[in-house]
């Protein structure tokens, strides 16, 4: 059922994540093909933070293995992930706090300086020229992201939509292959979830997209294929239209037959017009 | 890189209170190693003048200054900068002024900055050493782990008594001015100048490193590690890196202090020294290296003044020995009771007024 191809970016396979009884992901697998957009649904406690974890490297799985562009990904850290091209945001966003908009975003694009320790440590060599062209490629994104004249405030100064624009700035500014999204759409308005959805058709153009989303409209609109888990394993994956008849998905969100998955989120967010049947 | 239409729906954003720089500015200016070290001449310059129209006693307390300023920097750059609370800097200092001492006593043809590149890698392989062993513990524990050492390392001295002497500790006998500046510079003029010229070195290091790459990494780790992991930024490595060079700035000041008062003693590198330190820096601001300056100046002024007051008020030894740890912890309440954020932070508050105004 899964779009599984030899060109697949990311490959996970039988992964399985235990926290010590309780078995958080039981052998779920997921592919993810090149400039696909991949969406990861499910009600609450199903998981798909945890998967969400194991993709980014934050977790190791219990069992399982990853592939990145076809080669084993052997046991690794976070860091690891974001030098490979994965680039993920944080349903908390998790900006930095005390650095300024414009070092957070130099800080995501941190990873493609040249310099090594030298320069690191003595300021010199690459250092100089990398320091410019972190923050020219920086201010780039700010700009593209539309938060550019917010560029010497503390994040916190700025209004969430806005925060939401600069975590998703640190996130691309080093041009991933691999872009997970956790939870965009949450505290967004309905004009801004439309406009959520243009950027991450816009993303999938020069990257693949994963995103874990309660939002079932944005989800049904901008996924080519969706994967749906429930209690730590997938019930099903497809198309959205595919997920949309699929009276297993119906049942793990509603408990309940007749009812349709597009209607009511676990989750609904009060102001993301999430009624809105695509 | 995409471009998008995302912020249209966003609420006006009230005042930018800065405007956005022009992107090249920065990219004209001199690199950063250079323009730290300019400032570090400038500041060498301004000290000798000082040291020329002072006497030899504030010499001593001038170089007493520097050294620790080094120390607190390194210390600035670990706690404030990577946000590893450590509660141990002072067994650092102790390491440092040990080799030094152990260097002149045991290979007295090594001349001074031999001496001080040694003592710079003994510190190092000591920092690397504790930041590998706590580069996984955070906060309190990290804190609790550093005490232990700033509480057990003394004892060593005590335990190997032929190598460290023992409560006495050791005596050095160290080298004054070079001949050709006899009648010229006094001992401890000289001495001085040697503490600051190193210290600023070190500084100016220290400086670069904060406003660097390195810096920026080291407090978006402190701000957010699993952010920063995701954003490719070695996590562990950083944070032993930030420790070794705090190790190394508080050795090398260490290893001044020692070459400056010819003697070390356990007693010098108590639990006190390192718990002084850390209360210092919040005290003179522990946001930025200058704030290490204040601390520096308030770690050793703050002690003179009140052996002094205690002479002139002809108090009781007891309250001597006692008076300048309640002055410090009355100056640090009254200081974060008005600024919260240090001395540094209030001058800093201060020239924004200024310049709005």
């Amino acid at each position: 059922m899964t779009a599984t191809a030899a060109g697949d970016l990311l490959e996970a396979e039988d992964i399985t994540v235990r926290f010590g009884g309780l078995t958080a992901l039981d052998a779920v697998g997921l592919d993810v093909a090149p400039r696909s957009v991949v969406g990861l649904i499910g009600p609450n406690g199903a998981g798909k933070t945890t998967l969400f974890n194991v993709l980014s490297g934050v977790l190791r799985p219990t069992e399982g293995t990853l592939t990145w562009k076809g080669v084993p990904v052997p046991a690794r850290r976070a860091h690891h992930s974001a030098r490979a091209g994965i680039s993920r945001t944080f349903q908390g966003l998790n900006l930095f706090p005390q650095l300024t908009v414009l070092d957070n975003v130099v800080v995501g694009a941190d990873r493609t300086a040249r310099g090594g320790a030298f320069s690191l440590l003595t300021g010199l060599g690459h250092h100089h020229r990398d320091e410019r062209l972190l923050r020219e490629r920086a201010l780039a994104a700010l700009d593209s992201f539309g938060v550019a004249e917010h560029a010497h405030r503390l994040p916190s100064t700025l209004p969430y939509g806005l925060q939401k624009q600069v975590a998703l700035a640190r996130a691309c500014v080093s041009d991933p292959e691999l872009l997970l999204l956790d939870e965009p759409a949450s505290g967004l308005s309905g004009d801004q979830v439309d406009a959520l959805a243009e950027q991450i058709h816009t993303f999938s153009r020069d990257m693949a997209v994963v995103l874990v989303e309660h939002h079932m409209d944005l989800v049904m609109r901008v996924c080519d294929h969706i994967v749906v888990l429930d209690f730590g394993e997938v019930i099903a994956t497809g198309t959205p239209e595919e997920i949309r008849a699929d009276p297993a998905v119906t049942r793990a969100y509603l408990g309940n037959p007749a009812g349709d998955p597009s209607t009511e989120g676990p989750n609904a967010d009060p102001d993301s017009g999430n009624g809105d049947t695509p | 890189m995409s471009t998008t239409t995302g912020q249209r729906a966003d609420r006006p954003t009230g005042a930018v209170s800065t405007p956005p720089q022009p992107p090249g500015r920065r990219g004209r200016a001199l690199p950063l190693p250079a323009r730290n070290l300019l400032a570090a001449a400038a500041a060498l310059a301004l000290v000798t003048a000082l040291l020329m129209v002072t006497g030899d006693l504030t010499a001593l307390r001038l170089a007493a200054v520097g050294y620790t300023f080094l120390a607190l920097a390194g210390l600035q750059l670990l706690v404030g900068g990577s946000g590893q609370v450590s509660l141990g800097h002072g067994a650092f200092m102790m390491i440092g002024a040990y080799s030094m001492a152990l260097l002149v006593l045991h290979l007295p043809m090594l001349p001074l900055a031999t001496n001080l590149l040694i003592v710079i890698a003994v510190s190092v392989i000591a920092g690397i050493a504790v930041g590998a062993a706590t580069a996984r513990l955070h906060g309190p524990y990290l804190a609790g782990a550093t005490l232990i050492l700033a509480v057990g390392l003394p004892g060593i001295a005590h335990r190997y008594h032929d190598l460290f002497g023992g409560s006495n500790g050791l005596n050095v006998r160290m080298a004054g001015a070079p001949p050709f500046l006899d009648g010229i510079v006094s001992t401890s003029q000289w001495q001085a100048l040697v503490v600051w010229f190193t210290a600023l070195l070190g500084l100016a290091l220290l400086a670069t490193v904060s406003a660097g790459r390195l810096g920026r990494r080291m407090r978006a780790i402190r701000d957010d590690e699993t952010a920063a992991a995701m954003a490719g930024i070695p996590v562990g490595r950083t944070k032993v890196v930030a420790f070794v060079i705090a190790s190394a700035a508080g050795g090398l000041a260490g290893g001044l202090q020692a070459y400056v008062l010819g003697t070390v003693t356990p007693s010098s590198f108590s639990l006190v020294l390192s718990l002084t330190l850390i209360a210092a820096l919040v005290l003179g601001g522990i946001a930025g290296l200058w704030g290490a300056l204040w601390a520096a100046f308030a770690v050793v002024y703050l002690e003179i003044w009140a052996s002094e007051l205690a002479e002139t008020l002809n108090l009781g030894s007891d309250v001597q020995n006692n008076l300048p740890l309640v002055l410090f912890g009355v100056v640090l309440i009254l200081v974060l009771r008005f600024w919260p954020l240090g001395v540094q932070g209030a001058l800093q508050t201060l020239r924004a007024r200024v310049r709005r105004s």
